[in-house]
Parts: structure tokens; sequence; C-alpha cells
């Protein structure tokens, strides 16, 4: 039993990884609707901004954390007024091969500066150490990023429903037409939602740093994942995308603790049975 | 003259010079092991069962508007299936049929699930069964060899009802038979979408409400579209599967399926040579960008994101816009 609790909080801040990319999916296919394949891709560039400047260039982690979106941040706003803005009318076909011609782009771009080598730099020493549960040392670190993901969602929530700005973006996502008949700067929203996106990837992938193994390919295995857990939670659903990081996580870190070598096998059999019996997913309004 | 119209299905005054340039095309393929080397026939192989790939992937994309992430399940399936039989000792012919038969009961079976779907939940629903199969492919050992796959597949001889037997073993007579069958197969889908079915296929495509307005079921033909667009990914499989000698789990996975989308996309989707002109200008690219310099994958993102962003109509569609008003 205390291997089964302790295996579902491993499987909880592994969840919330999850829960950061695949919000970071859902807010920019709700709002632009764009379904960027690109998107493991800032995760990845996160991760290494932020490998950069803590590990080589010796900065803090508070610090590490803000260059990596700042530089994802521009990374986003770049893909979105130069590139995804031109093919919003096109079929969700074209969307799906332009974005994953940028998982191409971008992982050969981080090969030529990083090189081919895994990542995984030292431990910041504010999270070093271990706490007991159930009998068993729990690092400190998992249960910060327990709590840094639900931080995050609350943040999401209260600039969603609370602040103007979330209003206008709820508005827009709706109603296109309508909300800029209203006055909405549309084009300027959207630049500004994928850049928010793309923030949430980039949380996800600094904060990952100290205990995943980052490389040059990580960016189409995150983004599979998150597919997962957007399709199981809906599509466009933010309460569905962290219900669906939790299953997914925690369901995926039993599997590996009690039988291994189908992990995989369940986790894609759970996505195909969602979509099956529930397209829509578990959150997702009528489609 | 006229039967010989109704046997080819062409109409052979209209396309006359394009029947010259298809028989210009298809000689040259047949004389090319004359004067060129095994590397030469060897990537003409790997063009061909791409091409095979394409027209799956196109099928689905190009007719019926279905993009789908999975192709290389189908793939693979053919593949292992060729394989697993190769190695128990057979001729050619069972391991390429049964290849192409598992291929298509797998497609069948998970087609049945996948054509309630559209648009995303397509991609998203075949997404999810190709990396069902690839993990299959992975984790299942005692079948398919895990990672290391299938080793030693043999490539067996050709025997016809013993009648004859043609040995395989050389680079040159795999040739001629993996290009037949290639023609043969690619021959057999014009005529399906040159076919009442095709133009069904297309209608879905522009509007599936009219179609199913005329009294067509389109859940029950978008079945048959991709059944059949497994059963090319899977002879594809199964002539990939001899050739290489080696299968790895690799071959199913989604990247495995986002080359032919590539290719596709190159060639031009809404043209019927548009894959054959994709596969050959996607494999001879990448040849060439990969001999001049490390980062091929930065310069064929480049190259996807002009094409979708400027030239949506590939090759294909290029020409017959810009070249072909100037050439009459």
């Amino acid at each position: 039993m205390s291997n089964f609790i302790f295996q579902a909080l491993n499987g909880l801040s592994s969840a919330m990884f999850l829960w950061l990319v695949a919000a970071g999916l859902t807010v920019a296919f709700g709002v632009c609707g764009i379904l960027n394949v690109a998107h493991g891709s800032l995760y990845m560039m996160a991760a290494y901004f932020a490998f950069t400047s803590f590990q080589i260039l010796g900065f803090n982690f508070w610090l590490s954390l803000v260059f990596a979106l700042i530089g994802a941040g521009i990374i986003g706003f770049l893909m979105e007024r130069f590139f995804l803005r031109r093919i919003y009318d096109q079929p969700i076909e074209f969307q799906l091969i332009l974005t994953f011609a940028f998982i191409l782009v971008f992982d050969n771009l981080t090969k030529m500066i990083w090189g081919t080598m895994l990542i995984i730099p030292t431990m910041p020493s504010l999270f070093q150490g271990t706490i007991p549960i159930v009998g068993r040392p729990f690092p400190i670190y998992n249960l910060f990023i327990i709590f840094a993901g639900i931080a995050v969602g609350l943040i999401i929530w209260v600039i969603l429903s609370k602040t103007w700005w979330g209003m206008k973006l709820r508005a827009a996502a709706s109603q296109r037409e309508m909300a800029n008949a209203i006055g909405i700067n549309i084009p300027t929203l959207f630049t500004a939602a994928f850049v928010f996106a793309a923030l949430l990837a980039a949380i996800g992938g600094a904060l990952s740093t100290p205990i995943r193994v980052c490389d040059s390919g990580v960016g189409g295995a995150v983004i599979i994942q998150a597919f997962v857990v957007t399709v199981i939670g809906g599509l466009g659903s933010l309460k569905g995308a962290f219900v669906g990081a939790l299953i997914i996580g925690v369901i995926g870190a039993l599997c590996t603790l009690y039988v291994p070598f189908i992990e995989l096998f369940v986790l894609y059999l759970i996505m195909a049975v969602v979509l099956i019996i529930r397209p829509q997913g578990l959150f997702g309004g009528e489609r | 003259m006229t039967r010989l119209k109704d046997i080819l299905g062409l109409s052979i005054k209209r396309h006359r010079s394009q029947l010259c340039w298809l028989a210009a095309f298809i000689i040259f393929l047949f004389i090319l092991p004359l004067f060129s080397g095994d590397y030469v026939l060897y990537m003409v192989m790997r063009i061909a069962i791409l091409c095979l790939l394409s027209y799956s992937v196109n099928l689905l994309l190009g007719y019926t508007g279905l993009l789908s992430f999975g192709q290389a399940g189908f793939y693979a399936c053919g593949a292992y299936a060729c394989g697993k039989v190769l190695l128990a000792g057979t001729s050619l012919l069972p391991g390429i049929f049964i290849g192409v038969a598992v291929a298509a009961i797998v497609a069948i079976i998970l087609g049945f699930f996948c054509v309630r779907h559209t648009a995303i939940y397509f991609a998203m629903i075949t997404l999810a069964f190709g990396m069902m199969i690839f993990s299959l492919a992975e984790k299942w050992v005692e079948f398919t060899g895990g990672d290391d796959g299938l080793i030693g597949i043999p490539r067996a001889s050709l025997n016809f009802f013993y009648l004859f037997s043609i040995k395989m073993n050389t680079i040159p007579a795999y040739y001629y038979f993996a290009i037949v069958v290639t023609l043969i197969a690619i021959y057999f889908l014009y005529r399906i979408l040159h076919s009442p079915l095709g133009l069904i296929f297309q209608g879905i495509r522009d509007s599936e409400t009219r179609v199913s307005f005329v009294g067509i079921s389109v859940r029950k033909s978008r079945l048959i579209c991709f059944t059949i667009a497994g059963i090319y990914a899977g002879l594809g499989g199964a002539l990939f599967a001899p050739l290489e000698q080696t299968i790895t789990p690799s071959t199913s996975h989604w990247i495995t399926s986002a080359d032919p989308i590539i290719a596709t996309l190159l060639g031009g989707m809404y043209s019927f040579s548009g894959p054959i002109v994709g596969s050959v200008v996607y494999f001879l690219l990448k040849d060439i960008i990969v001999r001049l310099t490390m980062n091929w994958m930065l310069i064929l993102g480049t190259i996807i994101i002009i094409l979708v962003l400027a030239f949506r109509g590939g090759v294909m569609g290029a020409f017959h816009a810009y070249l072909s008003p100037r050439l009459k």
C-alpha cells in the first residue's frame, strides 16, 4: 500500500508537467483554434534556456526560470506573428503539418546550439533534500512541482475569469466576429494568447530540468503525451486538461510500478477508448 | 482501339502526350538496372515504397479529406506479418499476401472506429491506434523481437505454383519484383479513383451532406477508403521487409507517418501523380541535403513551412497552375 501511495505521488508530480503543457495547448486551441504540434518544442526550448542559464551561466533558479519564460515567449510571438497567423482560415490539416515542420526546425536548432547530449543539471540547493512520506523519502522538489502546478492552475483561472483581459479572451474564443465587432483587436489578442500558451509550456519545461532528462527529441515525446491528455479531458477545456493530466500522470506512474511493459499501450488505449465513446472528452462541450 | 481504351480505362486521344510520358517512364524504370549500380536500385525501391505509403495517405487526405497520423501502423503490420511469414521459410508471394491481408484486417477493425470522426478527431484517433501498434511492436518481445526488431528476414525466392522459381537474393531481381508490384498497385488505384467510388470519395471531401443526400452511406464509403489506404500502406511494408531484411519498431512510430504526409504535400495532394512526384522529390532532396549538411531537418522543415504558406498545391499544383497552360 505504501508503494501505491508513493508511486501515485510521483505520478502526481509528473502529471503537473503534462498539465502545464496541455494547458498551453488548450489555450492556443481554444482561443486561436490552432492545434500546435510544436507546443512540445516550446517546452523543450524553455528547458534548454533554463539549463543554459542555470548550469552554464550560473544564474540562480528563479532567474533561470524568468529567462526561459522570456525566451519561449519571444519564440511564441515570432511563430504566431509571422507564420500561424497566415493559416488560421486554412483546414486543420495544414495547421498540423505547418506546426509539425516547426518540430523539425526546433529539434535541429537545439542540436546545432547544444549538441546531442542529454541535459540534467544539478538540483538547486534550495530544493535539495527529502521529506518522509509513508515512511519513504520523497524529494522536496517533486512536492514543489505539485504545488507549482496547482498554483499555475489557480493563476490561469483568475486571469481567465476575473480579469478584463481574460474576459476578452473568452469572448474571442466563443464568438470571434462578435468580439471583433465590439472593438476587441483580435489579431493582437491572438498573438497575446499564443504567447500566454507558450509561457505555460515554458514553465513546464523550465521546471522539468532538475529532474527530467531533456534532449533534442523531447518535444515530440511531450506533445504526444499532451495530445493524450487534452483528448481525454476534451479539446479546448482547461478543466479537462487538468483532470486528464492527473489521470494520465497517475495511471502512467502506477503502470510503471505494476505492469511496466504495457504502460504506453494502456495510455493510448485510454485515449482511443475516450475518442470512441466520448469524442468530445470528459469535460468538452458539444463539438 | 476502343477495346484497348476500355481495358486501360484511359481516354487515349486526350491523354496521348501523357501516355507517351508514362510509357517512357516505365521503360526507363525497366532498363535502369542495365546501367546503374545496386545503390541506385535500392534508392528507387525505397522511393517506390514511400510512394505506396504516400498513396495510402493521399487517398485519405487528398481524396477524402482525412489526415491520418497512423498510417505507419498499417505499414508496420504489413512489414511484421510479411517478415514473420518469410522467417518461417515460405516463398516470397505468401509473405507479401499475408502482409497485405493482415494490414487490411487491422484497417477494417480500426477503421470501424476511426471513420466516425473527421478532421482533428480523426487525426487524433489514428494517432492513438498507430502508437498502440508502436507500443506493441516495442514491448511484445516474444513476437516482434522488441527494440531489436525482426532480424535476418530472408529475401525468399519467388515460386509460382511449383511451375518456376526465381531467386530474389540479388538486388536487381528484387528490384524488378518490387517495381512491377508497385506499378500494378498504382494502376489499380488509378482505376479505383476514376471509378464511381473515387468520385464518392471526392464528394465526401467537398461536401459530406450532399453525398449523404444522394443516398450514399458516408461512413461505409469512408471505411472502404480507410481499408484501401491500409492495404496500400501494408503493401509498402510487405515490400519493405524483404528489402531491408530487418524491421524495427520505429517503422510504426508516428514520425514515420509524417514522411508520406510531407511527400504528398510536396508533390501535390489534389493530383493523382502528386504522391509519385512528391516521393521522388522528397527522397532525392533528403539524400542530397544529408550529403551536404548535418542539418537536414532544419532545411526540410523550412521547405515544408514555405510549401504550406505559399504552395499548398505542391509541385504538381504549381505545374498545373503555371506551366501547363503555357505549354499548350
